[in-house]
């Protein structure tokens, strides 16, 4: 509370000056960088004040001293106003603090998972910032680095706009991890995308007769582009026959999705798996 | 003098003990203990098994079908974590169906409040003649007895591991993708109800919730509900589920449009167990009610402890047009059949073509 207070005097403090500033105009940087100390000469006793994006400073000056700013004082980069009340009245000049250098990137990569061949899936955004936090602005070159299992490394070079640097890619063909790393000189941020599987494709299935029983086995299921689907997802196997319907949901284990149905007479069954319809196959009899 | 008082205090004790007793059912109880009716005799079968007052229950049974007492319970209290473990009969109805000098048949409707909420069975009970009084025939029950056995169980299971960041920007994974392939908003007597199928499109588990708002004609929201037990939450890759919306008191006049919204959760899930839904068949019921029946078949080696049916029903374009749901009282024992049956309305009854059965399953932590 009685920091807001303080904040809230100083930004009135610095608001209301015009109204009575007649002390000699203070000499500062017109610009200065991101947690780089500067001093400002003065002459005479009085109160300085640095009212900044996030941060306020207060010190008192000693006759015949410069106002010595830390580095610490000015990590934020923005407008600061800087105060100096003496006998004479106050005086207040600006300062616009610059980004430092860029040091830092934060990269957002989308989707976690994405599925294979589709065009324009995955998007990465790094934004660039200073050893502060601050976005850096200035232009400068990010380097997308894109890896997939047992392909050859590419990447992409883009200047940042304002501080930020973005790309758009489809999916490979092929699932597995694809890692996708950032790069700003020595700074490197890793992220990885799943590349899954898409929907089934050419979905089969055999039966096997038992005594009593009929196994149901598919082929392996594959997408169009040949991956493997991954093991858990959903196969539905449905019986039809006199008795009525019978249906399971069984996960794929091994690529390969089973089921067993009694069958005692004409039956019928088909298979699905998400929007992809298999064969199917007509008992006449037990089997 | 003194003597006097206390024989008016004893007098009027014993007076309120008595309007007491009549007050809380005894007369009623003492006549339906006489069993001298086979509607005194049901009911008060039934009166016992609310007491849970087995001995006594036991007694007013037929013994000619060889019943034994542990099975009558296990079958009215239930076994192994079922539904039935969480329930209590709550209330009866008994109305006769047919009756001679021997033998009569009682139709009973029992109304059980479970964990799940309040439920109803209709059964039929044939009662016999013994001497003066009659005793009920409570049919022997049939638990299945599967052969000693080692069943190898290796289905898939999905963890989410490592640490969940709060820094912005870092390394994070996406919800599980899911779609509402489908949505119909119907008018019932006392309600709006709107339902349809979700799928989870991604390869990882998902856990999920469909929230639907009524929007009324200027565009603000009527009334919000989500799906709350008319759903299979836990979706497996590729799994679909039907999903149901209640809106109580709602008309459809005064509905211009429906949200629809999908909460998909990544959440840890097993591929097992595995149920099979057997011989299902649409029926009518003892009642005249139509029913989709079916049997329940867990294929894998842990007991599943409570069950629930989902079904939705399809007209001949494939929309789906209604959605039903019941709980299953016996727990599903690893490779027996359990009979199941949920309710059509007549009018769906009618313009249904065809219909899709999913399995909700509960099972306790093992210890």
């Amino acid at each position: 509370m009685g920091r807001t207070i303080f904040h809230l005097s100083a930004v009135l403090l610095a608001s209301a000056l015009p109204l009575f500033a007649q002390a000699p105009a203070l000499q500062v940087p017109a610009t200065v960088t991101a947690g780089q100390s500067f001093a400002i000469p003065r002459n005479g006793r009085g109160t300085f004040y640095l009212v900044g994006p996030s941060h306020v400073l207060k010190q008192n000056v000693d006759a015949g001293r410069e106002i010595a700013i830390a580095g610490r004082d000015v990590s934020t980069s923005g407008t600061y106003q800087a105060i100096l009340c003496g006998s004479e009245g106050c005086t207040s000049a600006t300062i616009q603090v610059l980004s430092a250098a860029p040091e830092r990137l934060t990269f957002l990569l989308h989707p976690s998972r994405v599925p294979v061949n589709t065009p324009n899936a995955v998007n990465g955004t790094a934004i660039v910032s200073d050893r502060f936090h601050n976005t850096v602005v200035a232009p400068a070159k990010v380097d997308f680095r894109l890896s997939l299992a047992g392909e050859e490394i590419s990447t992409r070079s883009v200047q940042s706009v304002r501080g930020i640097a973005w790309f758009e890619i489809g999916s490979r063909p092929k699932q597995g991890s694809l890692q996708v790393t950032a790069a700003l000189g020595d700074t490197t941020e890793p992220r990885v995308i799943q590349q899954v599987a898409s929907e089934a494709c050419g979905l089969r299935m055999s039966a096997t007769p038992g005594p009593h029983a009929v196994t149901l086995q598919t082929d392996p299921i594959r997408d169009c582009a040949g991956n493997p689907l991954p093991d858990g997802t959903i196969v539905s196997f449905t019986k039809t026959d006199a008795a009525g319907k019978s249906t399971v949901d069984t996960p794929i284990k091994k690529d390969r999705a089973t089921a067993k149905f009694e069958v005692s007479g004409p039956a019928h069954i088909s298979v699905a798996c998400g929007e992809a319809l298999g064969n199917e196959i007509s008992f006449a009899g037990r089997p | 003098m003194k003597f006097v008082l206390v024989l008016l205090i004893a007098l009027l004790t014993v007076g309120l003990v008595a309007a007491g007793w009549v007050q809380s059912g005894g007369m009623k109880l003492r006549a339906e203990r006489a069993a001298s009716t086979p509607e005194e005799a049901v009911r008060a079968l039934l009166a016992d098994i609310q007491a849970h007052n087995w001995d006594q229950a036991y007694a007013r049974l037929d013994h000619s079908n060889d019943i034994q007492q542990q099975d009558f319970v296990r079958e009215i209290a239930g076994t192994d974590g079922s539904l039935r473990t969480y329930s209590a009969l709550q209330g009866f109805d008994v109305w006769p169906v047919h009756a001679d000098a021997s033998h009569s048949t009682l139709r009973v409707r029992f109304n059980w409040s479970s964990a799940v909420g309040s439920l109803d069975e209709v059964r039929d009970l044939s009662v016999v003649r013994d001497g003066n009084t009659w005793k009920v025939v409570w049919p022997k029950p049939n638990f299945a007895n599967v052969p000693l056995q080692v069943l190898p169980v290796n289905y898939l299971r999905w963890d989410v591991i490592g640490r969940r960041s709060d820094d912005w920007g870092s390394a994070s994974v996406d919800s599980p993708k899911v779609r509402i392939i489908s949505m119909n908003a119907v008018e019932r007597p006392d309600s709006v109800v709107v339902l349809g199928e979700v799928e989870n499109e991604d390869t990882v588990p998902a856990y999920v919730n469909i929230s639907a708002t009524l929007l009324k004609q200027d565009g603000s929201p009527l009334a919000q509900q989500d799906s709350f037990d008319a759903i299979a939450h836990s979706l497996l890759p590729k799994q679909v589920s039907p999903y149901r919306i209640d809106f109580p008191g709602a008309r459809l006049n005064q509905v211009k449009s429906v949200r629809m919204d999908a909460h998909p959760l990544l959440v840890p899930a097993s591929a097992d167990p595995v149920i099979t839904v057997e011989n299902q068949n649409v029926n009518k019921d003892a009642l005249g009610r139509t029913v989709l029946k079916g049997s329940l078949v867990n294929q894998s080696g842990q007991i599943v402890n409570i069950a629930q049916v989902l079904a939705a029903f399809y007209d001949t374009s494939g929309k789906v047009i209604w959605v039903s749901d019941g709980y299953v009282d016996d727990a599903l024992i690893p490779q027996a059949p359990v009979p199941f049956a949920v309710d059509i309305p007549p009018d769906v009854a009618t313009r249904m073509h065809d219909y899709h059965v999913v399995v909700n399953h509960y099972t306790a932590p093992r210890a």
